[in-house]
C-alpha cells in the first residue's frame, strides 16, 4: 500500500516542521500544548501505520530528494510495521503524559528536540537505503542527547550527557562501517542491492560484530549498556520513557534489519551465539543492578537493560535456527522477541510515566525519600502495578507471554545438535530463568517500597495526584498491557508477515486464544489462565463470605475488618512527633537489595559492604557503607580514557605543525587513500 | 546398549552418582561431612565396579570392589575421623575459593571433559564413552578440591575422590589388567598415609592445618 | 464422551487437591511429632484450625492499603489454579492442555509476589525483610525449576505436565543421571518454595532468620487462614509434582473408566503419603542452615540441574 507510505513519510516531514516552530510555540502554554498533542497524534498515527502496513503488503517509495549520489528511498515492509507499533504507542503515551505536565512556558530546548526525536525513529525505520538510515539514527540520538542534556546545572546529568554522546558518536561510526564492510566496493548501499550481495564468511563475521556494537551500544546490550542508568535519570519523565520503551527498540529494529535482511539467510547457525550470550549478560546484569539502585528511574532503565537482553537472546536463537534450518524454532525465537519489543515497550513505558508521576507529586526519584503512596495516588499506584506486574512476568500479563515463548524456543534450542552450543545455551536458559526472577524481585522492591508501607519524608505524604491527561497516559498502557497479555495470539498472528521475512516461516499456529511452543507441544492459553484465575479467587471469596458468621460486611463497610495500630511484633509505637513511625524501622532500598547484594553483587558487580562502628565508649552512630561498581563502567573511565588521553596528546602535535607539515599530512592521506583504491580495485 | 537396558542404566546412574558426590565434597562446609560424602564415593564406586563386574563378566573387578569398598569406604573415613578427633580440628572447612564459584567452576569442568571427551573417543562404545567423560569429569573436581581448600586434610579427600575417578575409569574399560588397578590403589594409599603424617607434622610445627601457613617456609623467600 | 470424563475428573482433583491440602499438612506435622518423640495433634487439626480462624474478623493496621485484603485472595486464587494444573490420579483432565510446567511456576510467582507485597504494605520491618529474602532465594530457585524442567522438556518433548507424566509413564526412558539430577534440583526448589527445612522452618515465628512467616506477621482472621491455606496447597501442588513426573505408575491414562481411577487414587494416596514420610523424616534429620547458607544450596540445585541437562545433551548426542 503506497499510500500508507506516502502518508508516514509525510507524518515524519511534519514532525520535523513541528520541531522548528516548537521554537515560537514553546513560549506560550497553549503552544507547548499543541507540540505535544501533536507528537501524541502523530505516535497514534504511526502505530496505526504499522498496522496497515502488517496488514497490507511490502511498498516502497522513492524520495524526490536525497543525498548527492542518489535518492533517498523509504520503504514499509512487515518487520518495519511491527516495530512502527511500539514506537508509535510508546510516543503517544509519553506525549500524553507531557500534554498533562504542561503548566507553563516550556523551555526551547526541551521542546524543539522532542518532534524530532520521533521523526529521527520514524526514519530509521521507515528507511530503505543506508544513508537515510544512519540519518534517522544520527537525528534520533542527536535529539535524545540534547534532551537528556537538558538540565546541565547539575554535574552528574552533564557527565551523563556526556557519557551518552560519545556512547551515540560510537554507535553511528559502528553502524557506518557496517555499511561500508556490507557493501564491499560496491558504493550503493540501497537495501535492495545489499540484498542481493549477502556477505559470507570474515565479512559476515565483522557486520554482526559491527551492528551489535552499532546497534547494541544504543540499546543497551552488555557491555555497552552503562549510558543507560545514567542517562535515563537525567532527562525528563515522558523522554525516558520514549528512550526506553521506544528508541531501545528501534536499535534492535536495526540489528534484526541487518542481521535477517541484509545479510540473508544463508548464515552458519554459530553466528548467533555472540547475541545469545551478550543478552544472557545484559539480562542479568541489568536485573541485579535494578535490585541495587536506589533511584526510581535508574531502577527502571536497569530493567530495561535486562528486557533488551531478553530480545536479543530471542533474536540470536532465531539466527541460529535459522542456521541450522529450524525455520518453525526461529519463528517461535523472534515471535518471542518481537512480542516482547512491543509488550517491553508498552509496560516499560507505563512505568516511567508512572515514576514521573511520582517525581512530579513527590518531588523526588529517591526511594528512600518515598513510601506510602498508595493512600495518596491511587490511580498511579495501580497503574503502575499493571506494569510491574508484566515487568515480573505474572501470568497473565504481557511480559509473562512474551517470556514464556522465549523460555519455550531456549528450551527447544538442543534441537540444533552442536553440543558446545547446547551447553551454552542450557546455561543461558538458567540464566534467562535468573534475569526473570531478578526482575521480579526488582519490581516488588521498586513497587512495595515506593507506593507501600510508610512514608520517608513528609513531602512523600503530602505527595498529590495529577488528574486529565496525565492520568489516561498511565490508564491507557495499562489497559494495553493486561489486553496484550491477554491475546498474544492475535498478535503473532499479526506479526505473522514479519516472522516470514525473519524466519522463512509463520510462528506455530495456535489459534487466536493461546500461543504455542510447537505443533502438538506446550501451549499457553492466557485468557483461559485468567478465567482459572478469576474464577479461583471468586471461589475463595464466596467460600470466607459463607464461612463469615453473618457473612462478611460488604468491602469498606463499617465490621468488613477492623482496624488497630501494627502489631509488628509488639514493637513499642513511635514517639508523637513522628506521626508515620519511625522512619529507620523500614526496610529501605540499600536494607531490601542486601541478600542480592551478597549473593550475588560481590562477584558480579564488585558489591561491598563496611561497617564502621564508633570507637568504644563513643555514643556515635555505626556506620554501614554499602555499594557496587558496574564493571563496565569502570572499564570505560578507567583505561579508555588514559587511552583517549594518550591519543589526544599525540593529537595536540599536530597544531605545531608548519604548513608545509600540514600539507604532507594531507599529501600523504591522498596517497594513501588512492593506494588502498588500487589494492581494493586490483581484487 | 542404550538406555532402558537396565545394564546400561545401573552402569550410568552409578558413574552419575559418584559424579554427585564429587559435587557434594565440594559443596559442604564441614570437615565430618566431607569426609562421609567421600565414604560414599568409595561405596558407590565399589558398587559400580561390582556391577561391572557382573556385567562384563570379569570376575578381577570384584576384588577391585572388595577393595575399593575395604580402603575408601571404611577404612580411610575412619582414619580421616580419627586424625580430625585426635587433632581437635576446627570442624569448619576453609575456602581459598567460595562455595558457589567452585561449584560454577565444577560445573564448567564437567562441560569440558565432556567436550573433550567425546570427539575424542569416536566409534567408541557409548557406555565406555560416557564413562569416560564422568571419569574425566570426576578427576578434574578432585583436582579443583585440591586447589580452592586450604585445609590439609580436605586437600587429601581431594586427592582420593581424584583416584575415585581413575579407577571409575579403569573399570569402564574392558580388560584392564588388574595389576594396573592393584598398583595404583597403593599408590594412593602410601600417598594417603604420607599425607596424613605430613598433616601430623604440620600440625605439631605450625598449629594449623592451613598449608598457607607454609608458604612463609618456602626457600625462595629467605 | 472423553470430555465429559475429562470435566468430572478434574472436578475431583479440585476437590481431592483442595481437600487434602490441610490434611497433608497435618499429617506432616504428625509424623513428625512421632519422629520427635511427641504425641503430635490429630492431622485433621490444620483443617480446624482454618474454620475457626475463617470466622475471626482480621484486625488491620491502620495504614494498611487494599494489597493487604486483596492479596490473600490472589495468592491462594494462584495456589488454587496451578494446583488445579498438575495431574493427580488420572491424566486426560480438561485442564490437561493448559497445565504447562513454565505456567505453574508463573502462578506460583504470582502467589509469592502478592505474599511479599502483603508484607511490605504496612511498613515494619519483619514483612520489608521476609519480603526481600523471599524474593532473593526465588531468585535463585526459579532457574534450578526451569533448568529442570530443560531436562524434562527434552526427554517428554514439551513442558505440558500432563505430556510428561505420560512420556515418564509409557515411554521406556530408563533410569538416567539427568532425571536423577534433576530431581534434586527439583526437590531443593521444592524445600525452598515451601519454606521446609533446611531454608526456613515451618513451625516458628519471630525468629531472626525466618522468611515466610515475616511476610504475614500483620495477617490475621480470614486473611490468616487464606495464608495457611494457600501455603498447604503450594505444598501439596509441590508434592503432587514430584509423584507426577517421578513416580508416574499408577496414574490413570487419558479416556480410562472411572475404575481405573480407584487404582490412581489408590496410588496417589500412597505416593503422597510415602513423600510425606520422607518429609517429615528430612525435617527431623536435619537442621536449619542459617540464612546466607540458602543460596548456596540453592545455587547448588541450580547447578546440578543444569548438569543433568548437559549429560541429557551428551546422551542424546550418542545415541
Amino acid at each position: 500500500m503506497p499510500a500508507v507510505l506516502t502518508a508516514l513519510a509525510l507524518l515524519v516531514g511534519a514532525l520535523v516542521v513541528l520541531g522548528v516552530a516548537a521554537w515560537p510555540l514553546s513560549r506560550s502554554v497553549l503552544g507547548a500544548r499543541v507540540v505535544h498533542g501533536g507528537v501524541a497524534l502523530a505516535g497514534l498515527l504511526l502505530a496505526a501505520g504499522g498496522l496497515a502496513g502488517l496488514l497490507g503488503g511490502v511498498s516502497s517509495l522513492t524520495l524526490p530528494f536525497g543525498p548527492p549520489w542518489g535518492l533517498a528511498r523509504l520503504a514499509l515492509d512487515p518487520l518495519s510495521a511491527w516495530f512502527l507499533l511500539p514506537v508509535g504507542l510508546s510516543a503517544a503515551c509519553a506525549s500524553l503524559f507531557a500534554f498533562g505536565g504542561v503548566h507553563g512556558p516550556v523551555a526551547p530546548r526541551l521542546l524543539v528536540p522532542w518532534p524530532l526525536f520521533l521523526a529521527g525513529m520514524a526514519l530509521t525505520i521507515l528507511a530503505a537505503d543506508g544513508f537515510t538510515l544512519l540519518l534517522g539514527f544520527e537525528a534520533m540520538s542527536l535529539a535524545s542527547w540534547a534532551l537528556v542534556a537538558h538540565d546541565d546545572a547539575q554535574a552528574a546529568n552533564r557527565r551523563a550527557a556526556r557519557i551518552y554522546l560519545g556512547f551515540a558518536g560510537f554507535g553511528g561510526l559502528s553502524l557506518i562501517l557496517a555499511l561500508g564492510v556490507l557493501a564491499g566496493g560496491a558504493g550503493d548501499v540501497a537495501f535492495a542491492v545489499l540484498r542481493d550481495a549477502p556477505p559470507e564468511g570474515w565479512r559476515a563475521a565483522a557486520v554482526l560484530a559491527l551492528v551489535i556494537a552499532g546497534a547494541g551500544s544504543k540499546a543497551g546490550i552488555a557491555p555497552l549498556h552503562v549510558w543507560l542508568p545514567l542517562a535515563h535519570p537525567a532527562a525528563p519523565s515522558h523522554v525516558s520513557a520514549v528512550m526506553s520503551g521506544a528508541m531501545t527498540k528501534v536499535a534492535l529494529y536495526v540489528l534484526a534489519r541487518f542481521v535477517f535482511d541484509l545479510m540473508g539467510p544463508a548464515q552458519p547457525f554459530w553466528l548467533g551465539a555472540p547475541l545469545i550470550a551478550l543478552g544472557a549478560a545484559s539480562a542479568v546484569i541489568g536485573a541485579l543492578r535494578a535490585n541495587l539502585e536506589d533511584d526510581t528511574k535508574t531502577l527502571l532503565a536497569c530493567s530495561t537493560i535486562e528486557n533488551v537482553g531478553l530480545i536479543a537472546i530471542g533474536l540470536g536463537l532465531a539466527m541460529a535456527f535459522r542456521g541450522a534450518d529450524l525455520p518453525a524454532l526461529a519463528a517461535l525465537a523472534s515471535g518471542a522477541s518481537l512480542l516482547h519489543a512491543l509488550n517491553h515497550a508498552v509496560f516499560k513505558t507505563l512505568l516511567f510515566l508512572a515514576a514521573g508521576e511520582v517525581l512530579h507529586g513527590a518531588a523526588t526519584r529517591a526511594i528512600d525519600r518515598l513510601g506510602g503512596l498508595i493512600h495518596r495516588m491511587p490511580v498511579t499506584a495501580w497503574a503502575a502495578l499493571v506494569g510491574v506486574g508484566a515487568a515480573a512476568a505474572l501470568p497473565p500479563l504481557s511480559g509473562f507471554a512474551s517470556e514464556w515463548l522465549l523460555l519455550q524456543a531456549l528450551l527447544a534450542a538442543w534441537r540444533v545438535g552442536d553440543l558446545p552450543f547446547q551447553i551454552g545455551v542450557a546455561a543461558a536458559t538458567a540464566l534467562t530463568a535468573l534475569a526473570a526472577a531478578l526482575a521480579a524481585a526488582a519490581m516488588v522492591r521498586f513497587w512495595g517500597l515506593v507506593f507501600l508501607g510508610r512514608p520517608r519524608t513528609p513531602r512523600a505524604a503530602g505527595a498529590q495526584e495529577a488528574g486529565g491527561a496525565a492520568r489516561w497516559a498511565l490508564l491507557v498502557p495499562a489497559g494495553l498491557t493486561v489486553a496484550f497479555g491477554l491475546l498474544p495470539g492475535v498478535l503473532l498472528d499479526l506479526a505473522e508477515p514479519a516472522l516470514r521475512l525473519m524466519a522463512g516461516a509463520g510462528a506455530p499456529r495456535a489459534g487466536v486464544l493461546s500461543v504455542g511452543a510447537a505443533e502438538g507441544g506446550a501451549r499457553y492459553w492466557p485468557v483461559l489462565v485468567a478465567l482459572l484465575l478469576a474464577a479461583a479467587v471468586g471461589a475463595a471469596l464466596w467460600f470466607v463470605r459463607r464461612r463469615a458468621p453473618g457473612g462478611v460486611a460488604r468491602f469498606g463497610a463499617p465490621g468488613h475488618v477492623m482496624r488497630g495500630p501494627a502489631w509488628d511484633c509488639g514493637f513499642i509505637a513511635a514517639p508523637a512527633h513522628l506521626p508515620f513511625g519511625d522512619p529507620a524501622s523500614q526496610p529501605s532500598a540499600a536494607g531490601f537489595g542486601q541478600p542480592l547484594r551478597r549473593m550475588l553483587g560481590t562477584s558480579l558487580l564488585a558489591a561491598r559492604e563496611a561497617v564502621t562502628m564508633p570507637p568504644p565508649g563513643a555514643t556515635g552512630a555505626a556506620r554501614l557503607d554499602a555499594g557496587f561498581h558496574d564493571p563496565a563502567l569502570v572499564a570505560l573511565e578507567g583505561p579508555l580514557p588514559r587511552a583517549r588521553e594518550a591519543l589526544a596528546t599525540q593529537a595536540e602535535r599536530l597544531r605545531d605543525l608548519s604548513i608545509r607539515q600540514c600539507l604532507g599530512l594531507t599529501f600523504g592521506a591522498v596517497v594513501l587513500m588512492l593506494a588502498l583504491l588500487a589494492v581494493l580495485g586490483g581484487r | 546398549m542404550s538406555f532402558g537396558q537396565l545394564g546400561y542404566d545401573v552402569a550410568h546412574l552409578l558413574g552419575g552418582g559418584v559424579l554427585l558426590l564429587s559435587f557434594v565434597l565440594l559443596y559442604q562446609r564441614r570437615i565430618g561431612a566431607v569426609i562421609n560424602a567421600f565414604a560414599m564415593q568409595g561405596a558407590l564406586l565399589a558398587l559400580a565396579a561390582a556391577w561391572a563386574a557382573h556385567a562384563q563378566g570379569a570376575p578381577a573387578l570384584y576384588v577391585t570392589a572388595v577393595l575399593a569398598m575395604a580402603a575408601k569406604g571404611v577404612l580411610i573415613p575412619l582414619a580421616l575421623h580419627g586424625i580430625v578427633r585426635r587433632l581437635d580440628l576446627h570442624r569448619t572447612v576453609e575456602t581459598a575459593l567460595g562455595i558457589g564459584p567452585s561449584l560454577v567452576a565444577g560445573v564448567a569442568l564437567v562441560a569440558l571433559s565432556i567436550l573433550v571427551v567425546l570427539p575424542a573417543t569416536e566409534g567408541v562404545r557409548a557406555l565406555a564413552r560416557e564413562n569416560l567423560a564422568l571419569a574425566l569429569s570426576v578427576v578434574l573436581l578432585g583436582m579443583l578440591m585440591m586447589i580452592s581448600r586450604r585445609n590439609a586434610i580436605s586437600q587429601v579427600i581431594g586427592l582420593l575422590s581424584l583416584e575415585n575417578g581413575l579407577i571409575l575409569a579403569a573399570i569402564g574399560v574392558a580388560g584392564m589388567p588388574l595389576v594396573v588397578e592393584l598398583s595404583t590403589a597403593a599408590l594412593v594409599l602410601m600417598i594417603a598415609v604420607v599425607a596424613g603424617v605430613f598433616a601430623f607434622q604440620i600440625r605439631e610445627r605450625f598449629d594449623t592445618l592451613d598449608t598457607g601457613s607454609l608458604e612463609e617456609h618456602r626457600g625462595e623467600r629467605r | 464422551m472423553a470430555l465429559v470424563w475429562g470435566i468430572i475428573a478434574q472436578a475431583l482433583h479440585i476437590a481431592l487437591i483442595l481437600a487434602a491440602a490441610p490434611l497433608l499438612t497435618g499429617v506432616v506435622r504428625w509424623l513428625k511429632a512421632r519422629m520427635m518423640g511427641r504425641r503430635g495433634a490429630d492431622p485433621l487439626q490444620p483443617t480446624r484450625d482454618l474454620l475457626k480462624l475463617l470466622r475471626k474478623t482480621p484486625v488491620l493496621a491502620e495504614n494498611a492499603s487494599a494489597v493487604s485484603r486483596a492479596a490473600p485472595y490472589i495468592a491462594v486464587g494462584a495456589a488454587v489454579a496451578g494446583a488445579a494444573l498438575v495431574p493427580s490420579f488420572a491424566r486426560g483432565m480438561v485442564f490437561a492442555p493448559l497445565s504447562d510446567l513454565i505456567l505453574v511456576a508463573g502462578l506460583l510467582a504470582l502467589g509469592r509476589v502478592a505474599m511479599a507485597l502483603a508484607g511490605m504494605d504496612v511498613g515494619t520491618p519483619f514483612g520489608g525483610l521476609g519480603a526481600a529474602r523471599e524474593m532473593s532465594f526465588a531468585a535463585l530457585a526459579e532457574p534450578a525449576l526451569v533448568v529442570a524442567a530443560l531436562t524434562l522438556a527434552i526427554l517428554a518433548g514439551t513442558t505440558n505436565l500432563d505430556a510428561i507424566a505420560a512420556a515418564f509413564r509409557d515411554g521406556g526412558l530408563g533410569l538416567r543421571v539427568s532425571l536423577g539430577l534433576a530431581l534434586v534440583a527439583m526437590v531443593a526448589v521444592a524445600i525452598a518454595e515451601n519454606a521446609r527445612i533446611p531454608v526456613d522452618n515451618p513451625s516458628t515465628h519471630l525468629e531472626l532468620t525466618m522468611v515466610h512467616e515475616a511476610m504475614i506477621l500483620e495477617a490475621s482472621g480470614r486473611h490468616l487462614a487464606l495464608w495457611e491455606y494457600a501455603a498447604m496447597l503450594r505444598l501439596t501442588l509441590w508434592l503432587a509434582l514430584l509423584s507426577a513426573v517421578f513416580l508416574p505408575f499408577g496414574q490413570a491414562p487419558a479416556g480410562a473408566a472411572p475404575h481405573v481411577w480407584v487404582v490412581g487414587l489408590a496410588a496417589w494416596v500412597a505416593k503422597m503419603g510415602a513423600l510425606a514420610l520422607a518429609l517429615a523424616g528430612f525435617e527431623s534429620a536435619i537442621a536449619k542452615m542459617r540464612v546466607f547458607r540458602v543460596p548456596e544450596f540453592l545455587g547448588a540445585a541450580l547447578l546440578l540441574g543444569l548438569l543433568g541437562a548437559i549429560y541429557l545433551f551428551v546422551s542424546t548426542g550418542l545415541t
